[in-house]
């Protein structure tokens, strides 16, 4: 019999279908993961089984638990299953965790809020968990505070909670995607570990195919609320006979062909810099302390180049953009555009900057809402001496719309007028509108659903084609890097640890991170090549 | 639009029509002294009654409204006048040391009780409505500073202001063409929270007689009035008590139905 | 925590030597000897200069601020021009009956303000809740001295529960004085109540929205339970605020409402100090005043580090 067994599993929100006919089970010892883009409705099943639903939801269907019918499970019998017979692990270790109370409090709270064992012992038992989960007693104290700890730690704390009473189905949504790589490598070996340990049945939920490929044991692919293919993880891989699921794993290792360059120019010369931030002071009388983001970073871009820079959440990233920006100072070396120095004693070189745009990471916030779309894109006029106008300005604004497939009539639109994918289209736009030298992408597919990020990776690799791009393409995404850069920069704790040419660096790293990294990378199994739309390069 | 916006709008307009109208008309003129029908219970003559001279009470209270709108509009103007392009500047450079001195600043007058500052202010240039709303004014400039330097500062951390720096456009320029607009909202239901309490503030100074002096009617000054009397002839403190609760619930109910409407994310300071 | 109370201490005394200077200077600016004024028109020249000499009118504004500055923190507040007496001793009898009673108001506030927001907050959208809600809304708009006049005529000249006025003094025990302040209580909390009890429901919702609300219900604890265990701390630090702010406007209400209930409490020494022009006891109440809520912000400043373990390590 199956632990858990989902049939025919309706779901409305305010009269808004959500979910429609779902079956899925999980066996004991089993791991199943459920996968999709977004609005799939992945999520939604796993708080169904939860009962842990938004109000004015509405169920009809089958959610057994060990034989027990859940939908029609009065609250409080409900509230006995959760934390005991079902755990939960969430996206966000970052907020899931009470800002003020110890972690050890939080995790013997399971345990006390279940009556399961007097004070003392649960406290004993929580201690155990977090020393299961990695965190042991004697180094992490229990009498910490989340905010003590790395996001990796309070991911731990959320599953030290999950199966302090060693639930029979644990549930994980999307238990890696806040987490750098390295840290979700871990994360993963500690769940499987736990699976095979308590004899759990893990319903893991993720958008990411690679995650679940050599973890689960079978997978259930959803689409828009409904499952559209379900079976054990080798024979789906081998037959994926609904299309749906042959575009999820093609968009998930997409390729592009980007077209061949000569680079000799150089164009962005970085030198020695260092950026340093200073640290709040820890005593009233002593000297302040610097934290340093960007420590002797050295590299040259040619014109031409498509260049990646990758590297985990802090490594310094994000401060390295702002300075070749010219956006703040650096304390030491030089950036050079074109030859010109980017940054001033008078602040940002205006000159230099027209030869530089930006693509962000959140295709939401990186437009004004008050604004339509012509004057959005055109805000990098800003930089010019004598911006074009009249006729001139409304051509330049439909040539840049016609370049990112979008139609010149969008311009008179309002930005919430389009989805994600488009936005990030708009946003190049606005990039290419001043005709730069050099566009910096800072994670610019990175918030994407996997089939909209093959097409905006499609259409950099067009406009390398059409408009003779120079890119520096930071990212967090390896194999994103892999496909989109020519040359790539390892970055750790504000140091280039490795430079090289992408494929080089990919098949055989020289650096010991580097080798971390890309084992830490989940990757989709080889499949027979009759499932190949893209030839590897 | 809610239900308890339209209530706030509709009660607030049906002040604001009764504060209009005593402009050119009012039942009886407001000073007109009419001793032998003093301390009169509601009548058709006389709806609210007449006072302990005699006086008309909805006259007074329909030019008292007046007042104290009036009062109330010109001290939010100086906070907001005031208090928007120091919010603004200080946003600009979180930490550094504009913000640091106009914060200090507003942290200093933000210390001083309104009353405090009231009765500072009276003992040394003498009780006036001028005085009244200086010292409401300037009590006004912190709150929407801080107000219109939380809404910047969160928006600074956004992308677009980030592309608008990229796109080499001054901070002056950005708080101008892309904060500004986007604080306006929470600048309003501020402006009337702000409003409400003027509303209140006029009438406890006037009440103690740190405000409107006579004979300028004032709904606080018919209270402090009414004070005497109220045991015999009640009506004469029940009506301007409900004219002020009055205004006040209509800008209020206007106020938080505005924050709803336009986002219902957006935090005041409630003071 | 230690660096983190001696850094907000200093900002208090920063503050405070701040918001003196500027109590000083204003006053300074009125125009008007007080020696003249004490003495009346004809007084004669040598007298007038030898009060002026006891007053310390004769030295520099700088001396005469660090004098009056010297004198507070030894407890000398000056001698009152109409009164001649000590200021202080003036201050200390009067605040016997507004610190008693601001005291009374904030805990009838917070008696009444948190039962009624978690009420709220926890049946929102039902009737209980836009109930509660509609009540505060009437609440806040009522004006504190006016709900005073009100409970007078219904609770002292109809029911005759209480006196309408007066204070017997505490020395005829703390009953009938607690007696005497429980209207003027009431009349001043029931406003405040009202704000109170909004922030506190506002507070409890959006905590209610945090994912750690959600971990909480997945390891099992049912809504109420989740309530009390993590929402009701954290919603805290907002309301802690709301709660500094009203000392000082429940302090500021007393001095109004004193008036109402004649009670010989600051209110009636400030408007007749003003009245009479006696600048020094106007300063030295006003500093009271300012003093009063500059303290309630540190002890605010430390609850919220009670509170919140993450300002306890940072800075």
């Amino acid at each position: 019999m199956s632990l858990l067994e989902i049939k025919g599993l309706n779901l409305s929100i305010a009269g808004k279908p959500i979910l429609r006919d779902v079956d899925l089970s999980v066996a004991k010892g089993e791991i199943i993961a459920v996968t999709g883009e977004s609005g799939s409705g992945k999520s939604m099943t796993a708080f169904s089984v939860m009962q842990l639903l938004p109000d004015g939801a509405d169920t009809t269907g089958i959610i057994r638990l060990n034989g027990t019918e859940l939908t029609t499970l009065p609250e409080p019998q409900m509230c006995t299953l959760r934390g005991g017979q079902i755990g939960m692990v969430f996206q966000e270790p970052m907020s899931a965790l009470n800002p003020v109370k110890t972690i050890g409090d939080q995790v013997a709270e399971t345990i006390l809020i279940h009556d399961a064992m007097p004070r003392h012992q649960a406290r004993a038992r929580a201690h155990e968990m977090l020393a299961r989960v990695g965190l042991p007693p004697d180094r992490f104290s229990p009498s910490r505070f989340p905010h003590e700890l790395s996001g990796g730690q309070r991911q731990r704390v959320v599953i030290a909670m999950a199966i302090a009473l060693r639930p029979s189905l644990l549930i994980a949504d999307e238990p890696t995607t806040a987490l750098d790589v390295t840290t979700q490598a871990q994360i993963l070996d500690l769940l499987k570990g736990l699976v095979r340990e308590f004899g759990m049945g893990l319903l893991m939920i993720t958008h990411d195919l690679a995650v679940v490929a050599n973890m689960a044991d079978r997978i259930v692919v959803m689409r828009a609320g409904e499952v559209v293919e379900a079976g054990a993880t080798q024979v789906l891989f081998a037959s994926m006979r609904h299309p749906y699921t042959h575009m999820l794993f093609e968009a998930s290792r997409h390729h592009v062909n980007l077209p061949q360059k000569e680079c000799s120019e150089a164009l962005l010369s970085v030198q020695s810099v260092t950026r340093e931030y200073r640290l709040p002071r820890t005593r009233l009388f002593t000297q302040a302390e610097y934290h340093r983001a960007v420590d002797g970073v050295s590299f040259t871009l040619k014109k031409g180049e498509r260049l990646g820079l990758v590297g985990e959440s802090g490594c310094g990233k994000s401060t390295l953009t702002r300075a070749i920006l010219g956006l703040e100072p650096v304390q030491g070396g030089e950036i050079l555009m074109n030859g010109a120095p980017v940054y001033t004693e008078h602040g940002a070189n205006l000159n230099v900057r027209r030869a530089m745009q930006v693509v962000f990471q959140d295709p939401f916030g990186s437009f004004n809402p008050r604004h339509r779309v012509a004057r959005l894109i055109t805000e990098p006029y800003h930089l010019l001496p004598d911006p074009p106008t009249g006729s001139e300005r409304s051509d330049a604004v439909a040539e840049a719309l016609r370049a990112v497939g979008l139609s010149p009539d969008d311009a008179q639109k309002y930005i919430h007028e389009f989805s994600g994918g488009q936005r990030q289209r708009i946003a190049i736009a606005r990039a290419l509108i001043i005709k730069p030298d050099l566009i910096l992408f800072d994670e610019a597919v990175s918030a994407l659903d996997v089939s909209v990020r093959a097409r905006i990776l499609d259409l950099v690799a067009q406009l390398c084609e059409t408009h003779d791009l120079s890119y520096l393409f930071i990212s967090h995404d390896l194999s994103v890097v892999h496909t989109i850069t020519d040359r790539v920069l390892v970055m750790k704790s504000g140091r280039i640890v490795e430079e090289g040419s992408t494929d080089e660096v990919f098949s055989n790293p020289r650096h010991p991170y580097t080798r971390t990294l890309i084992d830490a990378a989940p990757v989709l199994p080889e499949i027979d090549p009759q499932h190949r739309s893209q030839p590897h390069v | 639009m809610s239900r308890g916006l339209w209530i706030g709008a509709c009660l607030t307009g049906l002040m604001l029509a009764l504060a209009l109208l005593s402009l050119v008309w009012t039942p009886y003129a407001y000073e007109k002294l009419d001793i032998p029908n003093k301390l009169m219970a509601p009548s058709l003559a006389h709806p609210m009654g007449t006072d302990h001279f005699g006086r008309d009470i909805l006259s007074m209270i329909m030019v008292g409204i007046r007042t104290s709108i009036g009062v109330a509009v010109v001290a939010v103007a100086i906070g907001l006048a005031f208090g928007i392009p120091l919010g603004l500047l200080a946003s600009q450079r979180k930490g550094g040391w504009i913000d640091e001195v106009i914060m200090r600043t507003n942290d200093v007058i933000f210390a001083f009780p309104l009353l405090a500052m009231a009765i500072l202010i009276t003992a040394v240039f003498g009780p006036s409505a001028t005085n009244a709303i200086v010292a409401f004014g300037i009590f006004n400039i912190p709150v929407f500073a801080r107000v219109s330097r939380g809404g910047a500062l969160s928006l600074w951390e956004r992308e677009f202001i980030f592309a608008a720096q990229v796109a080499g456009k001054s901070r002056l320029r950005i708080s101008a063409e892309h904060i500004l607009p986007n604080i306006l909202g929470i600048l309003i239901v501020q402006g009337t929270i702000q409003f409400a309490l003027g509303i209140q503030v006029e009438a406890a100074l006037s009440f103690v007689g740190l405000g409107v002096q006579p004979p300028t009617p004032s709904l606080g000054r018919m209270l402090a009035d009414a004070q005497t009397f109220v045991t015999i002839a009640p009506h004469i403190a029940i009506f301007p008590g409900l004219a002020i609760i009055g205004i006040v619930v209509g800008l209020n109910l206007t106020g938080d139905g505005l924050r709803d409407w336009l986002d219902p994310r957006i935090r005041v300071v409630r003071t | 925590m230690l660096r983190y109370t001696l850094k907000r201490l200093l900002s208090l005394v920063l503050s405070l030597a701040v918001a003196s200077m500027v109590i000083f200077a204003v006053i300074e600016i009125a125009p008007g000897d007080p020696a003249q004024f004490m003495l009346g028109v004809n007084a004669q020249p040598d007298t007038l200069a030898a009060l002026r000499a006891e007053l310390g009118l004769d030295t520099s504004k700088p001396e005469r601020y660090l004098a009056w500055v010297g004198g507070m923190l030894q407890g000398d507040f000056g001698t009152s021009y109409t009164y001649r007496t000590p200021v202080a001793g003036m201050i200390a009898d009067r605040l016997s009956v507004s610190l008693p009673l601001t005291l009374y108001a904030l805990t009838l506030s917070i008696l009444l303000a948190f039962p009624a927001g978690i009420y709220a907050a926890s049946r929102r959208g039902q009737m209980g809740d836009a109930a509660m809600m509609g009540s505060t809304q009437l609440g806040v708009a009522i004006p504190n001295f006016w709900f005073a006049m009100m409970l007078v005529l219904v609770f002292a000249v109809n029911l005759r529960w209480f006196n309408a006025g007066g204070f017997p003094g505490w020395g005829k025990g703390v009953w009938s004085g607690l007696h005497a302040l429980t209207l003027p209580a009431i009349a001043l909390a029931l406003p405040q109540a009202s704000i109170l009890a909004r922030v506190m429901r506002s507070a409890l919702l959006d905590v209610l929205g945090e994912d750690f609300m959600r971990t909480a219900r997945a390891k099992g604890l049912s809504r109420k339970q989740a309530l009390w265990r993590h929402g009701l701390r954290n919603a805290l630090i907002p309301v802690l605020t709301i709660i500094g702010l009203q000392v000082s406007f429940l302090l500021a209400g007393a001095i109004i409402i004193e008036q109402v209930f004649y009670l010989p409490g600051l209110g009636r020494l400030i408007f007749q100090s003003i009245n009479s022009r006696d600048l020094i006891v106007v300063e030295s109440v006003v500093m009271l005043l300012v003093f009063v809520v500059i303290t309630v912000n540190f002890l605010v400043d430390l609850a919220y580090a009670l509170v919140d373990p993450r300002l306890r390590s940072r800075t």
